[in-house]
């Protein structure tokens, strides 16, 4: 190879022109700028008002040329011969190499995607060697043609549509086309409507989670239900699920809900809209223990990243921070809106449960909301 | 008439078979003329910068490939069930029919890992090629007449191969594609008026239901590929139908193509070309690791990691999702949330629709209506090449701050400051870009001038007899020169100040459009002419030898120009 880069920069005088930023002129000079006089390759009619082909390089037979085409030819079969071995090195690995379990995956992986690329990498190599140092060096130039059609053809043209809208009678007969328009119009709703079933209208769904009046609140994962002496720790945040529901993605992608305990004093929850009115919310909590939807009202990412020291609840997806201890208010980022609160109480048995549904719809916000 | 062949090889007969058929289809469909003239014969100008839509080509063509491979072992289902397969760390966890046959594919299928991670490399690698052949033929301006259309359709390819790579990547239903998902199902339920519906219906009812992986995988696998299928084949077709475009060099002409023929030069070079491109995918599938969904666990609306980031051509919505400040109306009992919809539909709006928009403004603001089959080089079009570096970088802004919480940590500055930089430049940047850049390109401008005028340096130092030294500088050679004389000047159309002697201004720059047009049109006109003939009063007495149209357009209201006289040499 490194005879081929030292024969470049050696340019005939009747050298096609090189264009920026290609490559250098090919070293394999092959071909002969004698007959590259001669326009029209092989042809038996003349294309040669089309064409204009050059020719670069020394004649074929000049010993330089002879040597070149011999060391790129062996390069080129090199290759090839690269290009089979990996192949069957392939077939090899798929037929020899196992799966099912992760190191033999990795390792069949690794054993296919070797020979792969080494197969595809070589047989390109060959192939570009082969037309950058054997093929001799013809560049063509072609004459472009107008592409707008002459003034007579488009008038023609226009003339015997003319003819044929006359023929037609739709110019000359309205009632027919508005008619044919009228009828039609129903035609271009109907893929309209078919689409109508491919969902339920969302109705007041979006306002409703599945969280009622007792509901237990069970911990995620291990669903079980909790006390709140068993969440006496304050500063930790756990993730709720709401008993019945725990694996019902439908239910939890509005349902999910993250629980937080507070120091005694730490709270301070202003008044939440309950419909139309303003009620304090002091009382939706148990212990210090309060219950905020999970779902963010921005774009409904879970927001699951909790800051013990400075009570802030973070979304991990577009980091709308909120401000757990005055109710979850938005202090940075794309959400509007504070996280909803999910009134809490105690069941008989002593277990947290939910007062009531939200009292405002949670997770992202939508036209219908209000 | 004969003619010598150029290659006297010619010795040997064309195989019978192939001959046999070439003969027997000629006979049915007399393909002759045409097969030689415009595919064999096709003439391919070689630049480098040609060949980026060919990677983008390439790797569409290996999206079929394994994509289909992988249609053989996917069951786009989110039926529930429990996994005993190979990947023991999940063993017993509830998850789809999609992840769970996602899973096999990469622990139980032969070179099924491999195939996947082609799949999602080569994904990547399609809409990266797009993105930057769009900027080569936004750069060079070969998106002027006639090829306009084929621009649009490029806009169209790359518009739907974002939908093609997001459902594409959210098919497995893993952890962090269905956060994906829910994102993009929240910022729909945003849309007025119809949001909710179309959430809807897209999902088959509330999120995330069981309908939206059947649904997207035949978008994925039919729909979409479908019609990337036409567009790419009606591209291609124009391209030969309106012949290459070439950059500016010696014999080229606006009523030629120079470059290679189709046959056998550039079939065994984009042949090469294909195979590299496969060749390198499969390097990458091989040694780096790209959506490992057995790592990220089944979807559930729950749980989320932190740093989720989607692939790199999403990164825009969601930096802007993120850097968005939280803006909500209520309009007449309704909610409005700019907040989603300004991040959702703006940027993009921006560059994609500004991209379509531009060849007809440039046209309008420039009035030219001639044929280009010569490329521009990009610093001899200032203006277009500043709105290009502008959306490059509002681009790049909003991109980069998709992994705001990434970048926060790597740079150990607080995360909210990361998202204040990132509002303050994506409004900046751009302003800043398009200044800096029209400058640095009428800078080159003056700099190609004053090769053209005086030659380069040569770096060759003379001692003249008074003791002073020189550097010689050296004429430009032909090739040089015919790229440096292929510049094109704009005509500058009347514009304010060029009222008659009434006071009236000229037809074309009344009303706002028309005085619109013409500070438009001053902008595109500021240049530093190539006078390649009488030369003489440029020389090193006034560097800044400029015309008077020059001198009116920098002196132009409202352009940001130098004061006559900078810039010159010194």
């Amino acid at each position: 190879m490194s005879d081929m880069e030292e024969t470049e920069g050696t340019e005939s005088p009747g050298a096609p022109h090189r264009v920026i930023g290609t490559p250098p002129p090919s070293p394999r000079l092959l071909g002969s700028a004698a007959v590259a006089q001669e326009p029209g390759a092989v042809a038996l009619v003349s294309d040669s008002e089309e064409f204009a082909e050059h020719v670069d390089g020394l004649p074929p037979d000049d010993p330089k040329v002879v040597v070149h085409g011999r060391r790129a030819e062996r390069v080129v079969v090199a290759c090839f011969l690269l290009t089979f071995i990996a192949g069957c090195g392939f077939v090899a690995a798929y037929v020899g190499l196992g799966v099912h379990t992760v190191d033999k995956t990795l390792r069949s992986n690794l054993a296919l995607g070797l020979s792969m690329s080494v197969m595809f990498l070589a047989l390109g190599l060959g192939a570009l060697i082969w037309v950058r140092h054997l093929m001799p060096n013809i560049e063509v130039t072609q004459q472009r043609h107008d592409l707008r059609s002459d003034e007579k053809q488009r008038q023609a043209t226009e003339a015997y549509f003319k003819e044929g809208t006359a023929n037609s009678q739709f110019v000359k007969r309205p009632l027919v086309r508005r008619t044919l328009m009228l009828g039609t119009l129903p035609l271009l709703a109907a893929p309209v409507v078919l689409l109508r079933d491919l969902g339920p209208q969302p109705g007041t769904s979006l306002r409703h989670t599945v969280w009622s009046p007792g509901r237990r609140l069970l911990i995620q994962g291990l669903n079980k239900p909790i006390t709140p002496a068993q969440f006496s720790a304050p500063g930790s945040m756990i993730t709720i699920v709401p008993d019945g529901y725990e694996d019902d993605q439908d239910a939890l992608t509005k349902a999910a809900v993250i629980l937080i305990k507070f120091r005694p004093g730490e709270l301070h929850i202003p008044t939440r809209h309950q419909g139309s009115t303003l009620v304090g919310t002091m009382n939706w909590t148990v212990d210090n223990i309060v219950a905020y939807s999970k779902i963010c009202t921005h774009v409904g990412c879970p927001v699951a990243l909790y800051e013990q020291t400075t009570h802030h609840i973070l979304c991990p997806c577009h980091q709308s921070t909120f401000e757990a201890t005055t109710g979850a208010t938005v202090i940075f980022g794309p959400a509007a809106r504070p996280l909803p609160q999910l009134p809490l109480t105690t069941d008989a048995q002593g277990y947290l449960v939910s007062k009531s549904d939200f009292t405002e719809p949670v997770g992202p916000s939508f036209w219908e909301r209000g | 008439m004969s003619r010598p062949a150029v290659n006297s090889d010619t010795d040997f007969d064309v195989s019978k078979p192939l001959k046999g058929t070439a003969g027997w289809l000629d006979d049915r469909f007399g393909g002759a003329r045409g097969v030689r003239t415009y595919l064999l014969r096709k003439v391919y100008p070689d630049h480098w910068s040609f060949l980026l839509g060919e990677i983008a080509l390439y790797s569409f063509i290996i999206l079929l490939l394994t994509g289909t491979f992988l249609s053989f072992f996917f069951v786009p289902s989110t039926t529930e069930v429990m996994y005993h397969g190979s990947y023991v760390k999940l063993d017993g966890i509830k998850m789809s029919e999609a992840y769970q046959s996602t899973l096999r594919i990469s622990f139980d299928v032969r070179g099924g890992l491999l195939i996947r991670q082609i799949h999602h490399w080569a994904a990547d690698l399609f809409v990266g090629s797009l993105m930057i052949h769009m900027l080569r033929v936004f750069f060079t301006g070969a998106y002027r007449k006639p090829r306009e259309v084929n621009w649009l359709i490029g806009i169209l390819l790359f518009s739907l191969a974002l939908i093609e790579g997001l459902f594409g990547y959210s098919l497995p239903d893993d952890q962090l594609s269905g956060a994906g998902l829910r994102i993009f199902e929240g910022v729909l339920q945003g849309i007025p008026i119809v949001g909710t519906y179309l959430a809807y219906f897209l999902f088959g009812g509330p999120f995330p239901g069981h309908d939206i992986v059947p649904r997207m995988y035949i978008i994925h696998v039919l729909l979409v590929p479908g019609i990337l299928l036409a567009l790419i084949g009606a591209h291609i077709f124009i391209m030969f139908w309106q012949k290459h475009t070439q950059m500016p060099a010696k014999g080229n002409t606006e009523r030629n193509v120079t470059g290679q023929p189709s046959y056998p030069y550039f079939v065994a070079k984009t042949s090469a070309w294909f195979m590299f491109i496969f060749g390198a995918l499969a390097l990458l599938a091989t040694f780096a690791q790209i959506n490992p969904i057995w790592l990220y666990g089944p979807y559930t609306p729950v749980a989320i990691s932190s740093a989720s980031q989607p692939d790199f051509y999403m990164g825009i919505l969601e930096g802007s999702l993120r850097a968005m400040p939280a803006w909500e109306w209520n309009f007449l009992g309704h909610t409005v949330t700019f907040s989603v919809l300004i991040p959702f539909a703006l940027p993009l709006g921006i560059v994609l629709g500004g991209a379509a928009f531009w060849p007809f403004f440039e046209r309008w603001a420039t009035g030219d209506k001639a044929y280009h089959h010569i490329n521009d080089r990009p610093r001899n079009a200032p203006v277009r090449t500043g709105i290009g570096m502008a959306a490059i970088v509002f681009y790049g802004v909003l991109w980069a701050e998709g992994a705001n919480d990434v970048l926060a940590d790597f740079l150990h500055i607080p995360l909210y400051t990361v998202t204040w930089i990132a509002r303050v430049l994506v409004i900046l940047g751009p302003i800043l870009a398009y200044v800096i850049t029209k400058r640095v390109c009428l800078a080159l401008q003056r700099k190609d001038r004053e090769e053209l005028l005086h030659g380069y340096e040569s770096g060759i130092i003379r001692q003249l007899p008074n003791g002073e030294f020189i550097e010689v500088h050296q004429p430009v050679n032909e090739e040089k020169r015919a790229v440096l004389e292929a510049k094109k000047m704009i005509a500058l159309m009347p514009g304010p100040g060029s009222e008659d002697d009434n006071g009236v201004p000229p037809p074309s720059s009344r009303g706002v459009l028309g005085k619109a047009r013409a500070v438009a049109n001053r902008a595109f006109a500021e240049t530093i002419p190539v006078e390649a003939d009488g030369h003489g009063n440029g020389h090193h007495g006034n560097g800044h030898a400029v015309t008077g149209e020059e001198h009116e357009a920098v002196g132009a209201p409202g352009s940001a120009a130098l004061p006559p006289g900078e810039g010159g040499e010194e």
